[in-house]
């Protein structure tokens, strides 16, 4: 195991000077746009699923220079937080190396025609926070909530509408509630005040079919156009390799918001790419809003530079898939791995045995303890110790 | 011993009729006298009268027009229903143990800093991760400079009860300030995880204490703090005996990332003593097995007399025979619980 450690000197300052040519052609092309209809909306979070990526190591320098080159591609909605929410910022999920606040203010002044979207998770993040966001600029509040505890995010969807934001729901670790019990806390989250709620599929867990009937049974109690109604919406992880299927799924079966990170950049595998999103949309008639030329330079020029490490599947990240476990574990079951010297796909496994949540970054170590503690009794056993 | 004291449970749900279970068993000084509550049909006021005490759904106002007025008073509502009672209890000399976050008095976590406010009529038992944190940093802070002090409370969503749902902020919020005001760091984080697996897991909290750098190398320093943290859990375990590190308190050298302070890791598991909730939920039991103990403590010097607490190595293991005989269906699933910000 190599040194997983994402030391700040590692990560080159984005250059987030625009030239004159570019910013006349970004208007122009904004124009062709703007009249376009869409079939549906990509929201891109690479600065905020992202910065799991990136051990919460964002500079604002990296941070306008995404935000410049998402809204010239014609991103309508971009997530900046910390990788776990407002307030994210601690010992447990790793501490920003930005204040996020100030990270959220670059973004609002970088953006021309996308709206800025923060992500909170009530037990972590409070109604402070979300007020402090609204604050410096953040138009669209995205309350996640474990896949079967939604009824913990009814005071902070009443408060970001009392904001006057836009409200999306994210119901996490989707693959562990039958499509039933998804449908059924959907509800609570649009009575709560949600205009969008989210299958995310935050293990990269779901194949095909399972993240499918998951999306069908959310649209089917809370999708239409009556009062009463919201949107739905897919976030997928790329553990498994699934997250485009999956996308296409979802807008097949009537998701009208999927969301995706420039080169994958997120959690575990990392999430749905954007500009991979955008190619296939365009290949099957379904219109995104997305120049594809600039969101394939996005991705290219501006963001696969300074990755320190692209997100990849390799043993750690398919364990997630197949176990079923929140990807942004992964960072800290390798540091964790290599500070206890056990493997961190072994450390994985047994989180997806224990049904940890997300948020639960702490158990890792209870685990790597735990497994260190038999590999020592292993190793006195082999050395014919009873 | 002559002198008892008398005490009224207000709130006859999962954590009223825990904490009447504990009055009964464990205070010798305290009689559990009054159930009170709001609705007529509700099977904590029938379990209470089948058990002795006068139990009546007119609420509040019902329990200040009694004659004999009791000593104390458990909230067990709301921090709405406790900020609107709080007065009235005071006016009539009722000594108040707050169980909800209304903090009208101040936060008490007995082993730390009940001794400095016996003479509070009215104290707030902060949260039930308050209650299982707050000693740990109080225990490193006794040794070293702690500028920041962060916890994750994890307990199981059966024992998360719509109370503490609706207000989950007021958790975080109460907890992180009373890791200041009770735990001694000189800033407090705190968060809350809900995990639905079955069965359910146990109460679980990590404590992260930033501290000097030298703390975190082996040496005098980090011996002192692992016997202050050992030394605190034995009195915590006085009162709720399923209150016990999971694994030895870990130490890890300063970073930069962490402004260059040292960190001390200690994690904690909380198994319920199954007085009348189940094992799992910890978390309602710290919180009753505290408010319990500081009822005792109040009352005991109120009226000039000694705590007459028994301690858990006193109780033993035995089943209580007042538990076995009220257990029915509702007893394992502790998700009514009418208390917020458990």
């Amino acid at each position: 195991m190599g040194d997983m450690t994402i030391r700040p000197e590692d990560t080159p300052v984005v250059n987030g000077e625009v030239t004159e040519t570019e910013v006349l052609d970004t208007l122009e092309r904004s124009a062709a746009n703007a009249g376009g209809e869409t079939d549906l909306r990509i929201t891109d979070s690479t600065l905020r699923d992202g910065s799991h990526a990136m051990a919460h190591q964002f500079t604002e320098e990296q941070v306008r220079g995404v935000v410049s080159a998402l809204d010239r591609a014609g991103v309508q909605i971009i997530e900046v937080s910390h990788g776990d929410g407002l307030g994210g910022s601690s010992f447990n999920y790793g501490f920003s190396k930005v204040d996020e606040f100030d990270l959220i203010k670059a973004a609002v002044d970088e953006a021309t025609q996308a709206k800025i979207a923060i992500l909170m998770l009530p037990g972590l993040g409070t109604v402070h926070h979300l007020k402090k966001a609204h604050e410096v600029g953040a138009s669209v509040a995205r309350i996640a909530t474990h896949c079967t505890e939604a009824d913990v995010s009814i005071q902070h969807f009443g408060a970001a509408r009392e904001l006057g934001m836009e409200t999306v729901g994210f119901l996490m670790l989707s693959h562990r509630a039958s499509p039933a019990e998804l449908a059924k806390q959907a509800r609570i989250m649009v009575d709560a005040g949600a205009q969008c709620v989210y299958v995310v599929d935050s293990a990269g867990a779901l194949v095909l079919d399972t993240a499918q009937e998951r999306i069908q049974a959310v649209i089917d109690e809370i999708g239409g156009a009556a009062p009463g109604s919201a949107q739905v919406g897919f976030h997928g992880h790329q553990n498994l390799s699934m997250g485009i299927a999956n996308s296409v799924l979802a807008y097949q079966a009537g998701a009208k918001q999927i969301d995706g990170a420039l080169c994958a950049l997120g959690a575990g595998a990392g999430n749905s790419p954007t500009e991979v999103l955008a190619a296939t949309y365009e290949r099957m008639g379904i219109r995104t809003g997305i120049d594809l030329g600039q969101v394939l330079s996005a991705a290219e020029d501006v963001v696969r530079p300074f990755i320190p490490r692209l997100p990849w599947m390799d043993r750690a990240s398919i364990t997630q898939g197949y176990a079923g476990v929140y990807s942004s574990f992964l960072l800290h079951a390798e540091r964790a791995a290599e500070r206890y010297n056990v493997p961190a796909h072994a450390i994985l496994q047994k989180v997806g045995d224990l049904g940890y949540v997300g948020g639960q970054e702490d158990m890792i170590i209870d685990i790597a303890l735990q497994l260190q503690n038999e590999q020592d009794l292993g190793d006195l056993a082999g050395a014919g110790v009873r | 011993m002559s002198a008892k004291g008398t005490a009224a449970i207000v709130g006859p749900g999962n954590i009223g009729t825990d904490l009447m279970f504990k009055l009964m068993r464990r205070s010798a000084i305290l009689e559990p006298r009054y159930m009170i509550g709001v609705d007529p049909a509700s099977d904590g006021l029938r379990r209470a009268k089948s058990l002795g005490l006068r139990a009546s759904h007119e609420g509040v106002d019902w329990l200040l027009a009694q004659d004999e007025l009791p000593d104390i008073v458990f909230e067990c509502t709301s921090a709405k229903a406790h900020e609107a009672n709080a007065p009235r209890y005071a006016e009539a000399g009722i000594l108040a143990v707050d169980l909800t976050p209304a903090a009208v008095g101040p936060y008490i976590c007995p082993p730390v800093n009940l001794d400095f406010n016996l003479d509070a009529t009215n104290v707030n038992m902060i949260t039930c991760g308050g209650q299982a944190t707050t000693p740990m940093v109080r225990a490193v802070a006794d040794v070293v400079r702690v500028p920041y002090a962060e916890i994750v409370a994890s307990i199981s969503s059966k024992s998360a009860g719509p109370g503490t749902r609706a207000n989950i902020d007021e958790f975080t919020e109460t907890t992180s300030e009373a890791l200041e005001v009770v735990g001694g760091a000189e800033k407090g984080k705190a968060i809350i995880i809900l995990n639905p697996v079955e069965p359910p897991l146990m109460m679980r909290n990590s404590v992260f204490c930033a501290i000097p750098a030298e703390a975190g190398e082996p040496g005098e320093l980090q011996e002192r703090i692992l016997a202050s943290i050992h030394a605190m859990v034995e009195k915590v375990q006085d009162y709720v005996p399923g209150y016990h590190l999971r694994a030895e308190p870990q130490f890890d050298p300063a970073r930069e990332t962490w402004g260059d302070q040292a960190r001390v890791f200690i994690p904690i598991e909380v198994k319920g003593r199954g007085d009348y909730l189940p094992d799992y939920a910890g978390n309602l039991d710290i919180i009753t097995a505290a408010a319990a103990r500081v009822g005792d403590m109040m009352v005991a010097h109120r009226l000039g007399v000694d705590t007459t607490w028994k301690s858990s190595a006193e109780l033993g293991d035995s089943p209580d025979p007042l538990v076995v005989e009220s257990e029915d269906a509702d007893r394992t699933d502790a998700s009514q619980t009418e208390k917020a910000g458990v």
